[in-house]
């Protein structure tokens, strides 16, 4: 009973903490609470789950002045490439073209095609390939990238790609059926991408 | 002096003290202390001694166990840890919306294909329950899909009929995202939804374990939700590039969004059940040598008892045939 007590005494302090973000015009969503009231109502006696919010650090609502730097997480299933750095701009390789995004772009959700994701930090620029993904740019400055696959672009080898290439287009060349069809366009469009990537 | 007097005059009378004297014979060929014959004084230690034994066995095996998990958990927590920021971008795009009212529920529970790991399969079905209580109503239909052996021996007794699709041995190979992207699409192409609610363990430490449930809303659902303004009402500031139309778009996110949230909850699911079995395995070895310590303190006193009632009752025939 008691343990419950404490549990109660402590939700409002984090409702009240994340209710000055509502009245922002916020990219970061309040905790639920709603959720939490109901489930009190009907399962009294089991703790409600956590959500994936509780987890999350919340992030900054957007800013009247546009800041200097742009906030990029770009994530991959395996690994988390770049969490929260702050860099100049970043080029992103969206389905409808290259598309260079610099801090208060506009809050955009892309697809990503195959192609090379540049990350420009002062001078340094660093190079990678990405297979296919998403990106979110929000209001605030932040942008999100998730890819499926991504690799630094110098640790590519031509040679194989050229390989690739060739067998993917013979490939696409002798397929009979519509999926097979489809595989072969993928393999082809994809290796045409990393072969443009690294002469280009 | 003596002892030595003793000695000699128990060889010579022991033929005669034995209230059993068929039973020294007979020893030579069948064990003395199965035959537990009437009116000896000696306690059996046999039973003891073979529970002692077992415990031992006992003990070794559920040793072992923790040592497989802990080599397994080291592994697969880097993985889990390295996977935590693939759903942040969607959660940070399309919100968290555990309390969105639709008419398909789907319950995704994820739980493991081995026992022997604590309560985290139960705490899950429990959760799954719980939300299925609480997102019932008329004109609703609530469906579970279950991932592992455990949750499905556990749901399959009272809601058999709301289970629409089972997947298990996910842990056979080692987890990677192509194997959780081909089960996501097993589900989408299956499973008729509005919102997906993912039920896993999500791993704080070894002996901490938080239950999670991660909303996946349909695009529909999410077109529904944007336009009439609710929480998903800031969508509709963003640009959408690619794609021809905005549904096709979502529609792609919405899966995408499946199978990266799906990737996190198995990986953190395997962590914790890890975890578990770590923890679990590691007090069952305490308590069993807790449990051979007293056994071996029963055994000792036992056999101790034992010596000390033929001592006495050596010298005692003794001295009645010297006096």
């Amino acid at each position: 009973m008691l343990r419950r007590a404490t549990a109660l005494l402590t939700r409002p302090v984090i409702s009240l903490r994340a209710r000055p973000f509502s009245t922002d015009v916020s990219e970061t969503p309040v905790a639920d609470t709603s959720f939490y009231d109901a489930w009190k109502k009907v399962i009294p006696t089991l703790e409600p789950p956590h959500t994936p919010l509780t987890f999350m650090k919340p992030r900054p609502p957007t800013p009247s002045s546009i800041p200097t730097k742009l906030t990029v997480n770009f994530v991959l299933p395996y690994n988390s490439e770049l969490a929260a750095k702050e860099v100049d701009m970043v080029i992103i390789p969206a389905s409808t073209g290259h598309m260079g995004v610099l801090p208060g772009h506009v809050a955009t959700i892309a697809e990503l095609k195959p192609g090379v994701l540049s990350v420009h930090e002062g001078t340094d620029v660093t190079k990678y390939f990405v297979s296919s993904g998403f990106a979110f740019i929000h209001a605030n400055s932040y942008a999100d990238i998730i890819a499926v696959e991504a690799v630094p672009l110098d640790r590519v080898d031509a040679s194989l790609v050229q390989k690739g290439l060739a067998e993917f287009t013979q490939k696409l060349s002798s397929a009979s059926t519509d999926l097979e069809k489809a595989e072969a366009q993928i393999g082809v469009d994809v290796h045409s991408a990393l072969n443009a990537a690294l002469t280009g | 002096m003596a002892m030595a007097a003793l000695r000699r005059e128990g060889r010579r009378f022991a033929p005669l003290i034995s209230p059993h004297p068929m039973a020294a014979i007979r020893s030579s060929i069948v064990p003395a202390e199965e035959q537990a014959p009437l009116g000896v004084r000696s306690i059996s230690t046999q039973i003891v001694r073979n529970r002692m034994k077992s415990v031992k066995n006992i003990q070794k095996i559920t040793k072992a166990m923790k040592m497989v998990a802990a080599s397994k958990l080291r592994a697969i927590q880097a993985k889990a840890e390295n996977s935590r920021g693939l759903w942040q971008p969607f959660t940070a795009l399309l919100g968290d919306t555990p309390s969105v009212q639709v008419k398909k529920d789907v319950i995704v529970t994820i739980s493991s294909d081995k026992g022997l790991c604590g309560g985290i399969n139960s705490t899950s079905v429990k959760i799954s329950k719980a939300l299925n209580k609480l997102n019932s109503g008329p004109d609703k239909e609530t469906k579970y899909v279950i991932l592992g052996e455990k949750a499905k021996a556990q749901l399959i007794r009272d809601s058999k009929k709301d289970i629409v699709l089972v997947l298990t041995e996910l842990q056979k190979n080692p987890l990677n995202y192509t194997q959780v992207s081909v089960l996501a699409d097993d589900i989408l192409k299956n499973v008729e939804f509005d919102a997906l609610r993912i039920i896993f363990n999500k791993f704080q430490s070894v002996v901490a374990f938080l239950p999670t449930v991660s909303t996946v809303l349909s695009p529909e659902i999410v077109e529904r939700e944007a336009e009439s303004g609710g929480k998903l009402g800031e969508l509709d500031s963003y640009e959408i590039e690619g794609g021809e139309t905005k549904s096709e778009i979502l529609q792609n996110l919405a899966e995408f969004q499946f199978s990266c949230v799906m990737f996190n909850a198995v990986l953190e699911n395997a962590c914790s059940e890890q975890g578990a079995r770590m923890s679990a395995m590691d007090s069952s070895s305490r308590n069993a040598g807790e449990m051979l310590d007293r056994l071996t303190l029963t055994y000792n006193r036992t056999r101790q008892a034992s010596i000390t009632t033929e001592l006495i009752e050596i010298i005692s025939g003794a001295s009645a045939l010297e006096g």
